[in-house]
């Protein structure tokens, strides 16, 4: 972003700028303010030193899982933006499943595979090697990476995705080896995008809870958001439950300022969205590699979730009737919560191009990330509850908070390519005195749909999927999808469990599959 | 922002434009959320009540038992709630000093397998914490603690900081061996596979083969049998004795229904209510209903003796029984 021309007219420009402060406040209030209104009803507290060890527990394994999921991103992103092969693009969707499925869910998935009695062990056994064991630090790294890796690869994607392709043409053109592709290409753009994977990830498994648990074998295996459930649910303790979650805020606000520090921008110019070319000095070797981390990273990330749909099947005949007042429920979240987050992450990213303080509208956007979801339904609890009974805010309640807390993903693929338009096509959208509705109508939104699909892909998906904090609000009439698997799991009806997560999974990945494919549909890039 | 808000209000407008129509006196019952499931006690329940109460009986949920109290607090005197339901032994001390609930003023016959009085709190359904095994991979299950940790056997467990069936089996050690606690907590630590964060995780990584046995409750095998028509399922009895949970009800002070509340709480106590919790809940009634247990509850293990530590000591001593037990696991 060395110009300034490319910044001006993006729209109506003080308007953008006020839109994009409106949006930071409501994700500031959303998120401190709810911690603000647990902390007013806290009586004090200090931190323990088993508080001391989940600290250094949860920063552990979140920084382990970060670490091994962008670094086995690059390889198979890598793969996956160089290779043309029959039913790419549907891999490039089911790979994104994982990051759906809702988290215990997904665990059952897992431990099918590397669970105890799973599908490796049973393979180990018969080779008459020793069984190998998911719980324990490794178990906990292992599944968040299942849950990451397709975020990672998605977001890395991308980035090869930006380089124009007239840089691949002068690149073979100069009879580049695929090391001088990875030394003047790539590796630029790793440089840029890594950084702000590892944060996203790294933050997200920061407030891991269930999947650290189970998988962790045992008390060691505490994070500090088990600190706050316990706090919240048994101790009654909203004083720690608050303090708690400052220290999570604080980490995380950590994790930004050394992703912002490492991350180094890039810019390769404008191209003429030409359609991707063969990769130049590809050999037989890259071939292999290539190859390899295709086959294992589906194999890794899909066999989970073929076992979760075997493992639904039989109940699907009996599914309970409290399904489809559920599914409804479901879709009506997200699309509640779909709107919500696309509209405040549009305005956001305009106004972070903008210019004035797009630091710090891109702080307030990384906050829900750091957001406990126990605390901010907590904290809307304690504020929303004198004002009318809970039971009755349960729909817009979760969409709103699943709309907060999907935004920092949605701005994270809207920006870049938001930017991108604006460095490139800026100046001669400015010289031809396209500025405002026009501007977006014929440079802006073409541009940006396929990131746009994808987001709104995302956002619904993790609304369908997430339980968030309906729990908290739930009435009689008010429950999920995600909900009522975890009712039926705790009622002994685990078939029914099962038919009912197959179905959770269809309908998310369908919702999510057909907003990522309309962005992409006629658009190569 | 505004949208929501906007939605949220036609909503909630929705809601009492549709609840106009009856003129009965709405009561108002907070429970956990699987009492009210289709397939749990709530509607038979409710069918019941309304038969007789000339009211309109309202669930209110709230994920399990320790969120309900977590809910009735943050609400304080405000709580719409009439009664609460659900709440275990472990939680009562808690309840009560929060100094929300009412007394209930009735003398109500239980057939517990210990002598239990509340003058806040009345008992509507019981179970025996115990470890559950599937008889076709285990032929001679240990028979205490101490031969289970002697033992190679793979077991689940539900974390006491987080759910209520973990917090049991740590007040269930406690009141088995005292002092030596630490030392059984530690001789169990290499049988246990994982904790984790509630019931429903443990049992279902359970019945996916992740281990031999998962604490559960006596009367889980029951389910199995009932409703699968599958035996396989059954519960090791422990020379020690079984820890108890009992399940209570309690009326709010500031519930704008009292008599009703009384009405809905006696009614919990009766033959139509405790006939209806044995095959929804999967719990022994408070009270055998006259028609005896369904058939199948005959087959499941009676233990020998029967352990409770009182609600306001199991409050005292339960910060230090959870220390003892992280101690003991993370070496």
């Amino acid at each position: 972003m060395a110009n300034g021309a490319g910044k001006i007219a993006v729209g109506k420009s003080a308007a953008i700028t006020k839109g994009g402060a409106v949006v930071a406040a409501a994700l500031i209030l959303m998120c401190l303010g709810t911690l603000a209104a647990v902390l007013w009803r806290a009586e004090g507290a200090g931190l323990t030193s088993a508080d001391l060890s989940a600290i250094r527990f949860s920063v552990l394994q979140a920084a382990a899982s970060a670490a091994v999921s962008v670094l086995l991103a690059v390889p198979l992103a890598r793969a996956l933006a160089r290779r043309r092969f029959f039913g790419r693009t549907l891999l490039i969707t089911l790979l994104g499943a994982p990051f759906l499925v809702p988290v215990i869910v997904a665990v059952m998935g897992l431990l099918a595979i590397f669970g105890r009695a799973g599908l490796l062990n049973l393979g180990l056994e018969a080779l008459g090697l020793p069984r190998v064991s998911i719980y324990g630090f490794h178990g906990v790294v292992l599944a968040h990476v299942f849950f990451n890796l397709p975020l990672a690869v998605r977001i890395l994607l991308q980035g090869w995705q930006a380089i124009p392709a007239e840089r691949f043409r002068l690149a073979a053109a100069l009879g580049f080896a695929p090391a001088d592709v990875l030394r003047h290409l790539e590796r630029p753009m790793l440089r840029a995008v890594l950084p702000g994977a590892a944060l996203v990830i790294f933050t997200l498994c920061l407030s891991s809870f269930a999947v650290a648990l189970t998988l962790g074998g045992g008390p060691r295996a505490t994070t500090v958001e088990l600190g706050i459930y316990q706090a919240l649910r048994f101790d009654f303790d909203l004083g720690r439950a608050a303090l708690l979650s400052s220290v999570q805020f604080a980490l995380c606000a950590t994790a930004v300022l050394i992703s912002l520090r490492v991350g180094a921008p890039t810019h390769f110019g404008g191209g003429l969205d030409r359609a991707a070319m063969p990769w130049p000095g590809l050999g037989r070797a890259s071939l292999v590699q290539d190859a390899l981390a295709i086959g294992f990273g589906a194999a890794f990330l899909i066999s989970p979730l073929v076992m979760l749909v075997a493992r639904g099947v039989p109940g699907l005949a009996d599914l309970p009737m409290a399904i489809w007042p559920a599914l409804l429920r479901s879709l009506l979240v997200a699309a509640l919560s779909c709107a919500i987050t696309m509209t405040a992450a549009l305005i956001l990213a305009a106004a972070i191009i903008r210019g004035p303080f797009a630091r710090a509208l891109e702080l307030a956007a990384m906050l829900p990330l750091a957001t406990s979801s126990l605390v901010l339904g907590t904290g809307l609890f304690i504020t929303l509850q004198p004002l009318i009974a809970a039971e009755r805010l349960t729909l817009p309640v979760t969409a709103l908070v699943n709309a907060t807390l999907a935004l920092p993903f949605a701005l994270r693929i809207l920006l870049p390519a938001l930017r991108l338009t604006e460095a490139d096509f800026g100046r001669l959208a400015t010289s031809l005195s396209l500025t405002g509705v026009a501007r977006w109508r014929w440079v802006i939104l073409p541009r940006l749909r396929p990131p746009m699909g994808f987001a709104a892909g995302l956002v619904a998906a993790l609304s369908i999927g997430d339980l968030g904090v309906v729990a908290l609000f739930a009435g009689q009439s008010g429950v999920t999808l995600p909900l009522l698997v975890q009712n039926l799991m705790g009622s002994y009806q685990t078939e029914a469990a099962a038919a009912v997560a197959l179905v959770l999974i269809l309908v998310s990945f369908t919702v999510f599959g057909a907003l990522d494919y309309g962005g992409r549909r006629d658009a190569d890039t | 922002m505004k949208s929501s808000l906007f939605a949220a209000g036609y909503l909630a407008a929705a809601t009492m434009a549709s609840a106009e129509t009856p003129v009965l006196p709405i009561l108002n019952v907070l429970t956990y959320d699987s009492f009210v499931a289709e397939w749990g006690p709530g509607p038979a329940v409710e069918k019941a009540f309304e038969a007789i109460c000339a009211c309109d009986l309202r669930f209110v949920t709230a994920g399990d038992g320790a969120a309900l109290l977590a809910r009735i607090k943050l609400e304080g005197a405000a709580s719409e709630a009439d009664v609460v339901l659900g709440l275990d032994t472990n939680l009562t001390a808690a309840a009560a000093a929060s100094g929300l609930f009412a007394p209930h003023g009735q003398t109500l016959a239980n057939d517990l397998p210990i002598a239990y009085a509340d003058p806040l709190f009345l008992p509507f359904d019981w179970g025996y914490f115990a470890f559950v095994y599937d008889k076709t991979k285990l032929a001679t299950p240990p028979a205490s603690f101490e031969a289970l940790a002697a033992s190679d056997l793979k077991i689940l467990i539900q974390d006491p900081r987080a759910s209520t069936p973990g917090l049991g089996l740590l007040m269930w050690v406690k009141a088995a061996y005292g002092d030596r606690a630490g030392e059984i907590w530690a001789g169990l630590a290499d049988n246990i596979v994982t904790v984790t964060p509630g019931w429903s995780e443990a049992y279902g990584l359970f019945l996916e083969g992740e281990a031999d046995m998962v604490l559960s409750y006596t009367t889980s095998p029951a389910y199995h049998l009932i409703a699968e028509d599958d035996d396989t399922k059954a519960a090791a009895a422990f020379d020690e004795g079984h820890y108890l949970q009992i399940e209570v009800a309690g009326k709010l002070a500031a519930s704008d229904q009292p008599i009703l509340a009384d009405a809905f709480l006696a009614f919990m106590g009766s033959d139509a209510a405790q006939s209806i919790i044995p095959e929804t809940n999967w719990m022994y009634p408070a009270k055998r209903p006259s028609a005896g247990l369904p058939a199948g509850f005959e087959t499941l293990i009676t233990p020998v003796k029967s352990l409770l530590i009182p609600a306001d000591q199991a409050e005292a001593i339960r910060a230090k029984a959870i220390e003892e037990w992280q101690t003991a696991l993370a070496k």
